[in-house]
Order: structure tokens, then sequence, then C-alpha cells
């Protein structure tokens, strides 16, 4: 066990930490901001996997995954509006909306897997590079922690900034807000509810598909059906845990991250215990946080309510 | 009184008729509300008030007839529509976001704050607003720090910033205290002399008297619009009802004896852990009504739902007829004969779902009388539906009609007969006539009456503070948690009550037990 905790291995551990943080920071501030516009979606989970499915397909053919990064990207922004306008449109039930976009996904993309992928060579594609950062990766200790990541990464731990300044310090942030707590009161003012709440989704559906395609192109060179594997619902969690506010998520996310990323050291270091036990981890740990933290003062009061008038 | 010889309209309604299904909630409706007036709406539930002034903010379409506003026929098709020519309404479910501040409340969907929320501009307009009017509000506070009579101003304050020059105040002090209603009273006269023009939508007779104007509104249609300096409370009511009411007072004759229940040291928490009953005690005899004051959310449902064993009491107690009651369920309760009408009806006094039949002996359907077998015994049953809808007068095409169909006050006598043919002793009454119209109102009062000749013990919680004064032998205020004191009706006014409401505590001697 103490052999985790020795310094090149720390330092594994750490960066390993800040990958697997990248992909959960871009769909929980997505997710975020569609919460706070007080829809309740639940289908990050499949929406990640799309975006990774999507990656995959046209990083295969096309060999830039920058281009599938867009596919990918535009794939979940287009699949959200089956999302609004169940929601929005005809006032369906959130949660069921979201499950069943979840398995939708996740059915759509078995049945692909089996049909085109399973048992032909599996093409060759290129992920993204490392991008170091001059001078600062040359920092010790932190340098290879931090600043010696993929683009995307930095981009992953801006975006809670982004998205606090936004929701606090904007207009619309103020109305988005607004939609999640009492959208009557945005309603009578003349502004549309609605669309304010289909925009939210979008960008909640967006920021899956950066996370979904990270995964996909980031690390892996292959594609497996199980790849999110509970990431997207993890997100919710740290929602939850993180009490609906940008930098306490962002605090849940990262206990989640550490945890897998021991999980994986462990294995490979080879610790007496079962690397079973520290794959279940993080998942242990969402379990524990959301029994453990029971406020819940700052969730949006209409979360999951269909706005109508009367 | 000298009348301005022009006088200038501000709005004028002809003719408008609003139709839901076969039944016209507005028919060829008239008014005009002049510039710089109060102008009451006053009828009872279902006159109409309320579709208007949803016709008059856009809420609803007229079916037929013409709104003009300033001189121009007014297109309102959103309450935004409304708002932009200068129609404000208050609601009287308050629309505001507990959790933001006074001010970005009001700003919120305003155009003219930027991009990146520039609120010292916004805030020097409405600091500006607040001096005209008289209102004196802390805008960095949050909503849910405020009193009901604070949120109220934020409402106002938000169709003020919007620009409104017609204000529609939808039933205003439902929820307020005597005093916090005639500080809204004082700000409404303040706006009305800055040439603003207010509709008052209300059914007490009180406020109604405060206004220049009012029209009187009767099952859709109107009755009257009269000046009410030239005219009389009692005038306006008859013209409202459309015959005379009488108006129940107990009968002095019956004097109160024998405690019944007694409440000793009372101590409870709320949904939230938090204290919601302090220190609760007080006694009602047999033949006695007990009043019980206070704006809604000082305990008073904690209160009842201890009495009846849904809520667990962290401390104190209760004894009924003498015998000391420990750790009770409701079940119990209800086989100790206490009859309890809940203040939310179709949430916790009925299923809504049920027919009337079904609903008049929930909580008795095992009771051998309805069963036959381990079945219900539905013949019974509908004989005891009809005897009782007709015992109550409740309007219902059948018995097993659900009863979300009927209307509030027809829910009520549903409740209270089910409550009245089961309770024997002890009545339980939260807000019973919350939402009724008088007629309707007097009916529970006159069954509660009853009770209170047949011996039965009575607590009765209400807004209604005329009400509890002639009903009630004694009145509890609670505030807080607390009995802040307990008075005779005689030896005490509005005044005293609404200062107990606001949390002053009686002096002791004061208080009667």
């Amino acid at each position: 066990m103490l052999e985790l905790l020795q310094g090149p291995l720390l330092i594994s551990i750490l960066a390993g930490m800040v990958r697997i943080a990248t992909p959960l920071l871009f769909s929980a501030m997505g997710e975020l901001v569609t919460q706070r516009a007080g829809i309740w979606n639940i289908s990050v989970e499949g929406t990640m996997l799309l975006g990774a499915v999507v990656a995959y397909v046209v990083a295969s053919t096309t060999g830039s995954p920058w281009l599938a990064l867009l596919a990918a990207v535009l794939a979940c922004a287009l699949i959200s509006l089956i999302m609004s306008f169940v929601t929005i449109v005809l006032k369906a039930e959130q949660f069921v909306a979201g499950l069943a976009l979840n398995l939708l996904a996740s059915g759509l993309t078995l049945f692909w897997f089996q049909t085109y992928v399973i048992g032909r060579e599996p093409p060759k594609f290129a992920g993204f590079d490392q991008v170091d950062i001059p001078l600062l990766s040359d920092i010790p200790f932190l340098g290879s922690i931090l600043f010696s990541q993929r683009l995307l990464t930095y981009v992953a731990f801006l975006l809670p900034v982004a998205v606090w300044f936004f929701l606090y310090r904007t207009k619309y942030g103020l109305e988005i807000r607004c939609v999640g707590e009492n959208p009557k009161a945005l309603d009578v003012k003349g502004l549309s509810v609605g669309w304010r709440q289909c925009l939210a989704i979008m960008f909640g559906s967006l920021m899956s598909g950066f996370g979904g395609a990270f995964l996909m192109l980031g690390y892996s060179d292959r594609f497996v059906p199980d790849l999110i594997a509970g990431r997207g619902w993890l997100v919710v969690v740290a929602i939850i845990a993180g009490n609906w506010m940008p930098f306490r998520v962002v605090g849940a996310i990262f206990i989640f991250a550490l945890l897998e990323a021991v999980a994986i050291h462990a294995q490979v270091v080879g610790v007496s215990i079962p690397h079973h036990f520290f794959l279940i981890l993080p998942y242990v740990a969402s379990l524990v946080l959301l029994a453990g933290l029971r406020s819940r003062t700052h969730q949006p009061e209409a979360l999951g309510v269909p706005y109508s008038r009367e | 009184m000298v009348r301005p010889v022009v006088v200038e309209e501000l709005l004028k309604v002809q003719n408008l008729t609003k139709r839901f299904g076969a039944v016209a909630a507005n028919d060829g409706v008239s008014l005009d509300v002049r510039k710089g007036e109060i102008h009451c709406l006053f009828g009872e539930n279902g006159a109409g008030k309320s579709t208007l002034s949803a016709c008059l903010y856009g809420y609803y379409r007229a079916d037929s007839g013409e709104i003009v506003f300033k001189g121009k026929t007014a297109e309102l098709n959103s309450p935004a529509d409304a708002l932009r020519l200068g129609i404000g309404m208050v609601h009287q479910h308050f629309v505001l976001v507990s959790n933001f501040t006074v001010l970005e409340n009001i700003i919120v969907g305003s155009s003219d704050v930027g991009v990146f929320l520039n609120k010292s501009e916004a805030r020097r307009k409405v600091v500006a607003l607040c001096q005209e009017c008289g209102i004196d509000i802390d805008l960095d506070r949050e909503i849910w720090q405020l009193s009901v009579g604070e949120q109220q101003w934020v409402e106002i304050l938000k169709a003020l910033y919007f620009g409104a020059e017609l204000l529609i105040l939808d039933e205003p002090t439902a929820v307020l205290t005597p005093q916090q209603s005639d500080q809204l009273f004082r700000i409404i006269s303040g706006m009305r002399s800055r040439g603003l023009s207010i509709i008052l939508i209300s059914h007490k007779l009180r406020e109604v008297m405060q206004s220049d104007r009012v029209t009187i509104l009767r099952k859709g249609k109107v009755v009257a619009t009269v000046e009410t300096a030239g005219s009389t409370a009692e005038a306006i009511t008859a013209l409202m009802v459309g015959h005379k009411v009488t108006k129940h007072v107990r009968d002095r004759t019956v004097t109160p004896a024998g405690d019944f229940l007694s409440v000793r040291n009372v101590c409870a928490k709320g949904d939230w852990a938090e204290d919601v009953l302090k220190d609760v005690s007080f006694d009602i005899a047999k033949h006695e009504v007990l009043g019980l004051a206070g704006v809604a959310g000082n305990g008073q449902k904690e209160l009842f739902e201890v009495l009846m064993g849904v809520r667990a009491a962290s401390s104190g107690g209760f004894s009924l007829d003498g015998e000391a009651i420990v750790a009770p369920t409701s079940r119990e309760m209800l086989d100790r004969g206490v009859g309890f009408v809940p203040d939310d009806r179709f949430r916790e006094g009925l299923i809504p779902e049920f027919g009337t039949a079904e609903n008049l002996v929930l909580g008795w359907q095992r009771a051998p009388e309805y069963r036959r077998g381990p079945f219900l015994d539905r013949r019974k049953l509908g004989v005891l539906a009809r005897k009782k809808i007709e015992e109550f007068k409740v309007v219902t095409a059948s018995a097993e009609l659900p009863v979300e169909r009927l209307s509030g006050g027809n829910a009520q006598r549903v409740i209270l007969a089910r409550e009245f043919l089961h309770a024997r002793g002890l009545l339980l009454a939260n807000q019973p006539t919350r939402g009724l119209d008088v007629a309707a109102s007097e009916f529970v009062y006159e069954k509660i009456l009853e009770k209170r000749a047949a011996g039965f013990a009575v607590l009765l919680a209400s807004e209604e503070l005329d009400d509890l004064l002639r009903l009630c032998d004694r009145i509890a205020v609670i505030f807080k948690g607390r009995i802040m004191g307990i008075v005779r009706p005689e030896e005490t006014s509005l005044l005293d009550l609404g200062m107990m409401m606001a949390g002053d505590a009686k002096e002791p001697e004061r208080t009667v037990q």
C-alpha cells in the first residue's frame, strides 16, 4: 500500500487524476448549467457514449481527431433536441425521458458495435497529442502533473471559472438561474422560458459530447461498448454532492478522479488487495458522498418540474 | 367631495366576455378606471374577478369585447404585452425567486442592465422608486429573509420598475397581518397621489371601503359601479351577494364548562428539524370554540398535526377528557373521536380521485357498519353518501364523481360531513374557510357552532380575524410557534390581535385561561 506514495508514482497518480477528471469536468459543467435551468437531464451517460461513438467513426475514417471532436459535439447538440422536444414541448417527465435516451444510446451502440466493429481489423486512428506548456511544464512535480496534458484538459480546467462567471456575473446567467428557481418569474416579464431551457439542454449535451469524445480520443486506441463505464452517472452524483455550486462540483469530481487514478496505479504496482476493490472505489465514494452530504440548499427549486402556465 | 370636471380615463373595458366551455366567467363586463384612482373589484368566489384581471394583464384572451388603454385599443396576447403597455400585476401567490436578492428579482429579465449585470445603475433607479412610494427595504437581502409584507413590496417594485401605470393587486392582504395591510394601503395611496391607478381585487369589506370606486361583480356580470364615499358597507355587500347574508355568531347563553382538551408545554420540530412549536399550552372546554389566530406558517399546521398524532411532540403533551395521551397515532386519535379538518383540502383532507361516497368513510373504511364481510358495502356507502349530500347541500353530479371535480366549497362540505359523522367531542379545524366565499364560509361556521352547542370542544384556526371575533369564546394568538396570549373577543380589538400576530406578547395578567 505504501509504495503508492513514492515520489514518481505519486506524480503519476496525480497526473492521472487530472487526465481522468477532464471528461468529467466537461460533462459536469454542461449538466450543471442544464440543471440550473431546471432541467433534470440524466442522459449524460448516453450522450457521452454517443459522442464517443461518433468521435471513433469520424476519427477512423478521416484520421483527424479535431474533425472527430467537431462531429461528436454536433451530434450531441443535435440529439439534445429530442430531449428538449420531449421535456419542454411535450412536458414529459424529465427523468423518464433521460432514462429513455440512455437506453437508446446504449442499445444503438451495441447494435452498431456488433455489426460493424467486432471481428474486423481495428482501424488505426490518431488521438489528441500531449501539449507541454513551455516553462510551466518544467516546474518540478507540478509541471508534469498539470502542464503536460492534452489541450482539452487545459480547456476543461478553465471551464468551471467560465461557467461560474456566466451563472453569477452575466444577465443571461441570472435568467438561466431564474428559470431553474421560478420560471414563472421570467415568463411574466415576457421572456421565453422554453428557449432558455432548450439552449441550456443543448449546452449540456454539447459539453457531454466533449467529454465523450475526449474519453475516446484522449487516451484510448480502440472502442469498447462500456467506454463510459458509469462516468455520466458520476457526473450527476457530483452535481448533487457539490450542491449545484460550480467549484464544489469540481471538488467532488476531483475526489472521484483521484480514487480512479489510485485504482489504476494499484493494479499496475500490484498491491496485495484485489484490484477490483480499487475499481469500485469511485462508485462507493459517490454513495458515501450522497449519503453524507444531505444539504441541498442550492438545488434549483423548479428542478425537474415541467413548466406550463397554470 | 369635489371631483374634477374632466376625468381622465386610463383603462376602459367594453363588453368583455370570456367563456370556459359553456360557462361564461365574464359576461359583457364593462368598466373604466381613471388615472390616479384606486378601483376595487369586489365579488364572491367565482364572480369573475380573477378572470377579468387575467384578461387585463394578458394571461387570458377575451372571447369578445374591447380593452382600451390610454385611448388605444390594447392587443393583449401575453403578460409581457400588458407590461410593455404599462399594466402590471401583483399576484396573490408571489412570483419571486426566493434565493435571489431583492434587486436581482427586480432586474432579472430587464433589458437595460447590460450583459455583465450593471447593478449600480439599476440600484439607483430602484432606490428612487422606493423613495417615491415610501417603501423601506434592503435591496441586498434575499427574498426568503423577508416578511411576507416586504415580499409584496418587491412585487410592486418589480411592476413599477418595468414602468407600470396601472397596477392590479389580486387579494393583496390575504397573507398579511392587519399592520402590514395598513402599510400596504399607505403605499398604495402614495402611488395614487403620484398619478398611478390601482385595481384592487378583494373580498374584504374593510379594504373595499378604502378605495375610490368599487365595481361589484356577481356571476360574471357587473352589478354596479359605485363611488365608495357615497355608499355603505351593507349596501355593497347586498349588491355582491344579491340577498342578505346571515352572519352567524356564537350563542352566548351556552357557556363553556369542564376542560376537555388540555395542552401542556408542547414543543415540536418542523420538517427541517427547526423548532416550530415552543412551549404551547392551552385548554379547551366543552361547549367552547378556541380561535387560533396567526399569519399562516407560524406553527398552526404543526400544532394540528401534533394533536392529530401525525407529528411527534419533542416534549410536553396533552390530555383528552382528563386522560393523558401518550405517543398518539392518528388511528388512536380517530378512535378517540377527534374530528380533523386540515387546511389543505385536496392534499390532506380528501383523495381527489375518489368519489364523495368513498371520501366519506376515509379512515373508517374498516368499521363494521361500512363492510360486508371483508368487502366495502357499496350499497350502504351509496345510501350514506346520498343522505350526506342532501344534508350538507353538496353540489355534485353523483356520489361517485371524483371530488377533484368539485368546487372548493363543496369539497369542504364533504370533509365536514365525514368529520362530523365520526367525531365525538373534539373538532380540530385548520383554516376551514380558506378560499371559500361568504355563503360557503357561513355554512361552515354554522356547522361548527352546531357542534359547539352539542358540547364539542373546537379548535378553529383562521386568518379571518373578524370571523374569529364573532365565533370564538377565546382567541389564542400564535407567532413563531409560541402562544403570544389568549384573549376574549369582547376584551380585545383587531389592533391588539394584529400586534400579537406580529410578535408582541400580551402582558400575562391580560391573558385569560
